[in-house]
């Protein structure tokens, strides 16, 4: 890939806690402009968590997090709404607003941020939903789409104010084999062409070998990153066997 | 770091064509800038064929490339010509993705205009449906109260005592306070009038009456359901809104047996109580305008013991069972039927108010009325 590598995201010693309970214990990594990074990890090891720390919806328990430089945790006011116009995030459950219909979730951010005319923003909307693959369903309420049609909503609605980091949790949970290979098709394409950095959580293996530019893996019980790398090195070459049975889909036989 | 901006020069060239000349970063911020100017420079141009330079483009993102998105479209319905020079290699995959003439202008559904027949029909219609679920509901709820009574075992009595405490036991100190005041406001407005026939001493007698047979009953069921029945069309409508309702009924579990039964029995053992405390903090507060006009309280007490017997306390009691009847059921029913959607539970709150309200007024005429043919 490219040769400079600019770090767009500098997560540096971050430790997470629930209360007490450490869910998260002193990591530190970097994100790089343009790239496909992926976090990995067993389901409630948290991957969730880390990324809604990574956009400062919490105060971390210790360590920072710098989005192009800035602390996004500790900014307030006009400083944290600039660097959230850089971020757009799509969480879990979509997390549409019921009573808009979908064409209205998405204008949106268009209406509060931008002094585009009614009819370019109109545009735009369209557009982006006809990246997503719904075009078509503008009239429908949240309530009347199925759960991978608000997940497909929902990225709509992170990108469409074209941010320059997209977190995605889980984006093709829920997707069919085609319409989650299309959404892999457009993840590549932002990347490649508009040099969008995407923060991804995701199990689909086949996906991650097609989109990843990097992974990184935690791990529950050590509550730290087991592995690092490019996808298909992990599975053919890491030293840990976690790692290479859960790229080979193994069971685990060391108990987990 | 750099001022984004994005600027549009637009060059007539004398040979027919037009040539529109966009520099700068394109993106959701300064495309707005340009929008209408590129726009209009184009339904301006006579020329037939119309250039646009965008080799001095930096930056172009998503909204940058439906600005041209947007142009090619004009182009193409004027039937023009339209030639997009020195575009990156990376915008014009992107733009090519885009089909200009699959974005028609986009017409937000309209709401259909109906006539005045159609609404009074339909308005009749939802009266007449919702009643009807009204007594279909009241209907599973009997039923699933004898069966309960049959068998107590099926009720789920931790989960009642629960209820019982946060609808009835934290409703006190409310039904405390309106009382008092209730009782103090009427006995000082009663006792102004009654004073210029020396006849104060009678605020007892209306104090008693009014407060046992009408406004005790009352104030409580009014109190509890804007506490109470809302609280529970909320409950439940939120887990039907997360299909935890679903998810009940898939493992045979019948909602209104495993949720509304707890609830209305927790309500009707609680509404009597309450009332009776209304009935007492409501004769508390008449006292303080007689004790504060110098009659001493046993005064007070005597023509209370002597206007008003048991049955008036009795007739008030039973009320009070009804509206608790009405507070819990309509509060579960109008929970049990949320849609879906996020103010779908605000919807039924709402009407788990109000229908309550209305249902316990009229329940009330109705008490009076029977109240009066069987002489009590
Ligand atoms: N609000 C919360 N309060 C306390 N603990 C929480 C909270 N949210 C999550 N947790 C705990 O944090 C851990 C990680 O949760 P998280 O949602 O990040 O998991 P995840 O890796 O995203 O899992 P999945 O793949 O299933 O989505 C879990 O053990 C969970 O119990
Ligand atoms: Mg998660």
């Amino acid at each position: 890939m490219n040769t400079e590598q600019e770090t767009i995201i500098r997560v540096e010693n971050l430790t997470v806690a629930y209360d007490e309970t450490v869910i998260i214990d002193n990591i530190s990594f970097e994100v790089h402009r343009g790239e496909v990074f992926i976090i990995l990890g067993g389901s409630g090891c948290g991957k969730s968590t880390l990324l809604k720390q990574m956009i400062g919806l919490y105060a971390p328990a210790a360590g920072r997090i710098l989005i192009d430089g800035d602390d996004i945790v500790s900014a307030e006011g006009s400083d944290r709404l600039r660097i959230l116009r850089k971020i757009g995030v799509m969480y879990q459950s979509g997390a549409l607003f019921g009573s808009m219909t979908l064409f209205e979730n998405v204008r949106l951010p268009l209406e509060e941020f931008t002094n585009l005319n009614s009819s370019a923003m109109d545009l735009i909307v369209l557009m982006k939903l006809k990246q997503v693959g719904l075009k078509g369903f503008e009239n429908h309420m949240p309530s009347e789409l199925s759960g991978g049609m608000q997940k497909r909503a929902a990225i709509a609605r992170a990108m469409v104010l074209d941010p320059r980091i997209l977190f995605l949790d889980e984006p093709s949970a829920g997707l069919d084999p085609i319409t989650s290979a299309e959404l892999d098709q457009l993840i590549i394409s932002l990347a490649r062409n508009l040099r969008i950095t995407f923060v991804i959580v995701t199990h689909e293996l086949p996906s991650i070998y097609s989109i990843a530019d990097r992974v990184i893996m935690l791990d529950k019980r050590v509550k730290k990153i087991v592995a690092d790398g490019r996808p298909q090195d992990l599975r053919d070459k890491s030293d840990n066997q976690w790692v290479r049975q859960f790229f080979k889909r193994e069971v685990a036989l060391n108990g987990s | 770091m750099v001022e984004a901006t994005a600027v549009l020069n637009t060059v007539a060239d004398k040979d027919g064509v037009l040539t529109i000349r966009i520099k700068g970063r394109l993106d959701s911020t300064s495309t707005g800038d340009i929008w209408q100017g590129a726009i209009e420079a184009l339904e301006r141009a006579s020329s037939k064929k119309v250039v646009v330079d965008t080799s001095e483009i930096d930056y172009c993102d998503g909204a940058g490339i439906s600005l041209l998105v947007e142009i090619q479209r004009r182009q193409k319905k004027r039937g023009s010509e339209l030639e997009i020079s020195g575009l990156h290699d990376e915008y014009r995959k992107l733009l090519d993705s885009f089909d200009p003439l699959e974005f028609e202008e986009y017409h937000p559904e309209k709401s259909r205009k109906t006539s005045l027949t159609e609404e009074v029909g339909r308005a009749t219609f939802s009266v007449w449906d919702n009643i009807r679920s009204q007594i279909a509901f009241l209907g599973e709820l009997v039923a699933a109260l004898f069966l309960a009574a049959r068998n107590p075992k099926v009720v789920r009595w931790k989960d009642a005592f629960l209820i019982a405490e946060t609808a009835g036991v934290n409703a006190f100190p409310i039904v405390a306070l309106i009382s008092f005041l209730i009782g103090l406001i009427m006995a000082f407005q009663a006792a102004i009038p009654m004073s210029q026939f020396g006849a104060e001493i009678f605020v007892a007698d209306l104090i008693a009456l009014s407060t046992l047979r009408e406004l005790g009953p009352l104030m409580t069921a009014i109190v509890m359901a804007g506490r109470t029945s809302s609280a529970f069309a909320a409950e439940l409508g939120t887990m039907k809104v997360n299909e935890e309702m679903d998810a009940l009924t898939t493992m045979g579990l019948d909602p209104v047996r495993f949720l509304v039964v707890t609830r209305v029995i927790a309500t009707l053992f609680m509404m009597p109580l309450l009332t009776i405390f209304s009935n007492l903090l409501g004769i508390m507060g008449g006292s303080v305008v007689l004790l504060s006009m110098g009659y001493p309280l046993s005064a007070y007490v005597d023509r209370i013991i002597l206007s008003a017997d048991y049955v008036d306390l009795l007739g008030g009691l039973l009320k009070s069972l009804a509206f608790g009847l009405i507070v819990a059921g309509i509060g579960c029913s109008h929970g049990l039927r949320t849609r879906t959607g996020a103010s779908a539970v605000g919807d039924s709150t709402t009407k788990a108010v109000v229908s309550g309200i209305i249902m316990i007024i009229v329940t009330d005429g109705i008490f009076s009325v029977v109240y009066f043919y069987i002489g009590i």
